[in-house]
């Protein structure tokens, strides 16, 4: 039984993929936490354009990042229909705006490709490999990247 | 920590040595004030007592033979033979602060500090000629049984008082029916000067399951001052039946008294072992168990005399101010006490929202049982927040080794006083506080004040003089670090700051502005300072420190007269009473302990100082004026306000400023929650709290935002951005 999983595990991969403007990007499932509307988050003074603000997530305040413009497009205007993925990695926890989340896909490992190394495109760093799924280019997120780096490097 | 019971015992040893270290020091502090009183060397001698009786309890035997030669040093103070001269009580303090390293070190199970033997023969050389007796051995005989009761032992002069004389002899019935003989003894002394003898039998059998329960002691008790006989057969009222008493006034038993002398047990004798032992005897055992004073006579056996004298000093003090009953609890247990209150607050809020959006009159029901509910959860909040606060002292005490290892280092004297012990504080906040006020003590130390010949030159003490203060004040607390030491070398500074590149040549700066570069990161280094302060650390890193807290620091100094740094923290770190106000659509909540008042801004009273720069004038002051929006960023910095209402706000040092706001919403408690530190520190924005409609509000540090608008210099800022 275990074995299987295990098996398993390391053959397949499970990615939860959502939608920013026209382009498909995912993220590792193991690493979301919760998947929430859209509220509105209050704006934090003096951060860098990317962060939305900071939502109220049951009693703990959670940085809120517009994954639009930490994408180098136009910032997501906060609609409705508009979803907060919260995602956790080594500790820190942040609220990914995004336009909508679409599927959850189970690929093999071995079908995720490195990105082509596109060079100065600072946007580029946060892809870790693509993934052609029905014939449509998915990029797979590296969340450490995305998320702010914690306290240490800033503070 | 396991559940072995005998580590819990030696934990809770621990907790109690840290205790009496307290008191010995607070006493050495007496002393060093010149009161030489036998209660103060007393607490001394008895803190250093009890530790050495502890420890031998548990075998730690550096401890022990390290507190002993201290204690017979005490011994000689006490018994008037030497005199603490002030050389004397400065060796003292360095005896109690390794002894202090001793207790830690044995806790923690590391190897004992350096230094003892050098210290321990100093103070032995104090002794002259006679020096130390060799070392007695400990063990736990209890070889003199002169227990004490909770009173001094009458004096021989009241003799002649009239008295009575007692003797109780417990029957089986007593023990058996849960009685207790030491608290009858003690009820007794209560009436009066009471001398107690224990009588022992000479044949005492040896201690056997089959006699456990057998009372095989009795008492003589012979009790002086205004004593009726019903006063003593009240005391024993619930026992008269299961006991043997006789009760004589004093004077008509001459010959009954001297048959009992007889029979009191000297020394050594083949009874302790029995006494010690808990089935046998079981009043004496309780006795040790009930009676905290009694655990040193067993540790203190070789010295009879001596040690009733301490004991009965023990029961003095602790007569005196009886201890207030205290409960010890896991912090773990407040705080989650403390996150569930901060929940409630929050949630209370929520509901008093909805119940106003369901339109409910303020008239309703409803409506006055919401109020009640509030004032309900602000005492249920004030009163765990009380649990979390915590006395100074501690900390105070530990700035005051501080001192006296760097004055010793740098060859300065140094006298530290400290005011406001008792302030109570947040726990996290003195714990997280330990490190900046080291640092800028030895500051103080090192740079604050001269040496002895440029201080007698300056025609001031050559002992400098440094006063460490804690004080409430507007809702925070004040801590205060002031030296009558030379005051900032303003030029000097200034020099440094140009050559370090942290200031342009010729900026000009004034004083306070120069006093304020001490706090840039980077002006200090490690060649700039001796080895005391300087470990590459500067003040940017206390005032960082500081600020994580919540709070602020500001430094003013007098040429010539002294430096004096300023440390103000919230009071705790859960909760804030503020006001929530509007500006360009947000919604932030000032802290109510920043603002003086409000008012309505109004154009005519705005003057310009410069292109930017406008002024508001109150009744006959003008302050600097703030658009709150424009400060934060929310608003574009060519939007004029021309009306709105403005919040005066006191900085730490004073002055004041005026922020505007686009409206108040309401004055409300709020609960503190961290903003993480994601994105650094937001200069301003101390943290977040949420409100009743579950939107999270930043919390303002006005003092912060403004003095973010007025420094030029402010690198937090282009840092942040």
């Amino acid at each position: 039984m275990t074995d299987i999983i295990q098996t398993r595990a390391e053959k397949d991969v499970e990615l939860l993929s959502f939608r920013i403007g026209e382009q498909e990007y995912c993220v590792d499932i193991m690493s979301v936490r919760e998947i929430r509307g859209w509220t509105r988050a209050t704006p934090l003074p003096y951060s860098p354009p990317h962060v939305k603000g900071v939502i109220n997530l049951r009693g703990t305040v959670l940085p809120v990042i517009d994954l639009s413009v930490r994408l180098g497009m136009d910032p997501i205007d906060g609609r409705e229909q508009n979803v907060i993925i919260v995602v956790s990695v080594g500790g820190t926890t942040a609220g990914l705006l995004v336009d909508a989340v679409s599927d959850i896909l189970t690929v093999p490992r071995e079908e995720m490709q490195p990105p082509p190394e596109v060079g100065l495109d600072p946007s580029a760093r946060c892809i870790d490999a693509l993934l052609l799924v029905d014939g449509k280019l998915i990029r797979v997120l590296d969340l450490k990247v995305l998320l702010p780096n914690d306290a240490r490097d800033v503070a | 920590m396991s559940n072995d019971p005998m580590a819990e015992i030696r934990a809770s040893f621990f907790v109690e040595c840290e205790e009496l270290l307290e008191s010995l020091q607070d006493a050495l502090n007496v002393m060093d004030e010149g009161a030489h009183d036998a209660e103060t060397i007393n607490v001394v001698f008895r803190a250093v007592h009890s530790i050495k009786g502890g420890a031998g309890a548990f075998g730690l035997d550096e401890l022990v033979s390290f507190s002993h030669r201290f204690e017979t040093v005490m011994e000689e103070v006490r018994s008037g033979r030497l005199d603490p001269t002030p050389e004397a009580i400065k060796l003292f303090f360095l005896t109690a602060d390794l002894l202090q390293d001793i207790v830690r070190a044995t806790r923690d199970g590391d190897a004992a500090p350096p230094g003892t033997e050098a210290v321990l023969a100093a103070l032995e050389t104090l002794l002259g000629e006679d020096g130390l007796q060799p070392e007695e051995a400990i063990d736990f005989a209890p070889m003199a049984l002169s227990f004490d009761f909770g009173v001094t032992t009458a004096p021989d002069d009241a003799e002649r008082e009239p008295g009575w004389s007692i003797t109780f002899a417990p029957e089986a019935g007593l023990y058996t029916s849960g009685n207790e003989a030491l608290l009858i003894l003690r009820s007794l002394s209560q009436l009066g000067a009471a001398t107690i003898r224990c009588l022992i039998p000479d044949d005492l059998p040896a201690p056997t399951g089959e006699n456990a329960e057998t009372p095989l002691l009795s008492w003589h008790v012979t009790l002086r001052g205004d004593v009726t006989e019903g006063d003593i057969r009240q005391v024993f009222d619930f026992v008269a039946d299961v006991c043997r008493i006789e009760i004589a006034p004093l004077g008509h038993d001459a010959g009954l008294g001297g048959d009992l002398s007889a029979l009191v047990v000297d020394a050594q004798e083949d009874a302790t072992a029995t006494v010690l032992d808990p089935a046998a005897a079981p009043p004496a055992t309780d006795m040790g168990q009930t009676d905290g004073a009694n655990a040193e006579y067993a540790a203190d056996a070789p010295a009879a005399g001596r040690s009733s004298r301490a004991a009965t000093a023990g029961a003095q003090a602790t007569g005196a101010n009886e201890p207030a009953a205290t409960v010890r609890v896991d912090l773990e247990k407040i705080d989650r006490l403390v996150n569930l209150v901060g929940e409630l607050v929050i949630n209370q809020a929520m509901l008093a929202q909805s119940v106003e959006k369901a339109g409910i009159g303020h008239q309703s029901d409803v409506m006055s049982g919401l109020e009640s509910f509030m004032m309900l959860t602000r005492d249920l909040q004030e009163s765990v927040m009380m649990i979390r606060a915590q006395p100074v002292k501690p900390l105070f005490q530990r700035m005051a080794r501080i001192v006296r290892e760097a004055s010793a280092s740098v060859g300065k004297e140094v006298r530290l006083r400290t005011e406001g012990d008792f302030t109570e504080v947040d726990k996290t906040v003195i714990e997280r506080l330990a490190d900046p006020l080291t640092h800028m003590i030895r500051n103080a130390v090192d740079h604050g004040l001269e040496m002895p010949e440029r201080r007698r030159a300056a025609g001031k003490s050559p002992e400098g003089l440094i006063v460490l203060s804690a004080s409430h004040r507007a809702g925070r607390v004040l801590i205060e670090i002031e030296d009558d030491g030379a005051g900032i070398n303003r030029p000097k500074v200034r020099d440094i700051a140009i050559r370090k590149g942290l200031i342009a040549p010729d900026a000009q700066l004034s004083d306070s502005e120069i006093d304020n570069l001490l706090f840039l990161p980077g002006f200090s280094t490690v060649s700039e300072v001796s080895a005391l302060s300087g470990r590459g650390v500067g003040m940017d890193v206390v005032r960082s420190a500081i600020t994580g807290l919540g709070g602020r620091i500001t430094i003013t100094s007098a040429p010539g007269r002294g430096t004096r740094f300023s440390i103000s923290l919230p009071l705790t770190l859960a909760v804030l009473d503020g006001m929530v106000v509007q500006a360009a659509d947000q919604t932030l909540v000032v802290p109510l302990s920043a603002i003086i008042e409000t008012a309505r801004l109004e154009p005519g009273n705005i003057h310009h100082l410069s292109a930017s720069g406008e002024m508001m004038r109150i009744r006959s002051e003008f302050v600097p004026l703030f658009d709150l929006g424009q400060q934060l960023g929310f608003r574009d910095a060519r939007h004029k306000a021309q009306s709105g209402i403005v919040l005066l706000i006191s900085q730490e040092d004073g002055r004041r400023a005026a922020l505007i706001v686009d409206a108040i919403m309401e004055q409300r408690q709020v609960v503190i929650k961290g903003l993480g530190q994601s994105y650094g520190n937001i200069p301003g924005v101390a943290a977040a709290t949420i409100l009743g409609d579950g939107q999270i509000a930043l919390i303002l540090d006005p003092a912060d935002l403004v003095r973010a608008g007025t420094i030029p210099s402010h690198s937090d800022l282009k840092a942040a951005v």
